[in-house]
């Protein structure tokens, strides 16, 4: 639809039009803010806890993952130099497996989700697959952040309210 | 001929050339969501009397949904 506005425009007379193609869609998914009825405050990228614990698949686990848990974390994403998800160390491998590289400790390609994404689909799937949190990635597989299960219900309950 | 732009390219023509931004899709989906500052002028009213108020001397940039 774009590219034909922008033709338009230029039928019209404007000198100076660009597309931007990938539209709104694009923007959202990379956590940039939406104005709107449907804005921001409905969707995940609002409620991600951006610091959540990462390491790189040589680190070991006992180092890349010390006092994880007494700082109330579960989970540590296994990052490359450009900060995509490769894989994720549970609680279990963190209590279990510190003896090896995060490599070896984690569990390859987990499921993610776009900042842009829904916060009310989001709450209903996490509740009927029992998960406690999900990470969430750009587009192009970049960690922003972890996803709360606690942290979505409660920010649910309170727009839900508003 | 328009130019196709990135999700960069777009934040440095509003920060550096103060582009202007139009959302072409229909106003409800307009009022439901739209990037911070876009005003809404939809493909099907795109006219001379609808795009008066665009200053012309300024990029003016229009996005959709997604590439659809």
């Amino acid at each position: 639809m774009s590219p034909r506005a922008a033709w338009r425009l230029e039928s019209i007379g404007f000198e100076q039009v660009y597309d931007y193609v990938a539209g709104k869609a694009d923007w959202g998914s990379f956590g940039l803010p939406l104005e709107g009825a449907e804005g921001s405050e409905t969707r995940v990228a609002a409620f991600v806890r951006t610091n959540a614990p990462n390491c790189r698949l040589a680190d070991r686990v006992r180092e890349a993952c010390e006092h994880l848990e007494e700082n109330g974390w579960d989970t540590c994403f296994v990052l490359n130099d450009e900060r995509v998800v490769l894989g994720r160390i549970g609680l279990r491998a963190i209590r279990g497996r510190k003896d090896v590289t995060a490599e070896e400790a984690m569990t390859p390609g987990p499921s993610t989700i776009r900042p842009s994404a829904r916060l009310r689909k989001i709450v209903e799937r996490m509740q009927r697959q029992q998960l406690t949190s999900l990470p969430v990635t750009t587009p192009d597989g970049r960690l922003v952040g972890l996803l709360t299960r606690r942290d979505a219900e409660d920010a649910l309950a309170a727009v839900n309210e508003s | 001929m328009p130019t196709s732009i990135d999700r960069n390219e777009l934040q440095l023509l509003l920060t550096e050339q103060e582009a202007q931004l139009v959302e072409v899709l229909p106003a409800s989906e307009y009022e439901d969501e739209h990037l911070p500052g876009a005003i809404n002028i939809p493909l099907k009213e795109l006219d001379r009397q609808t795009t008066s108020r665009l200053d012309r001397g300024r990029p003016v940039i229009v996005y959709c949904y997604d590439y659809q």
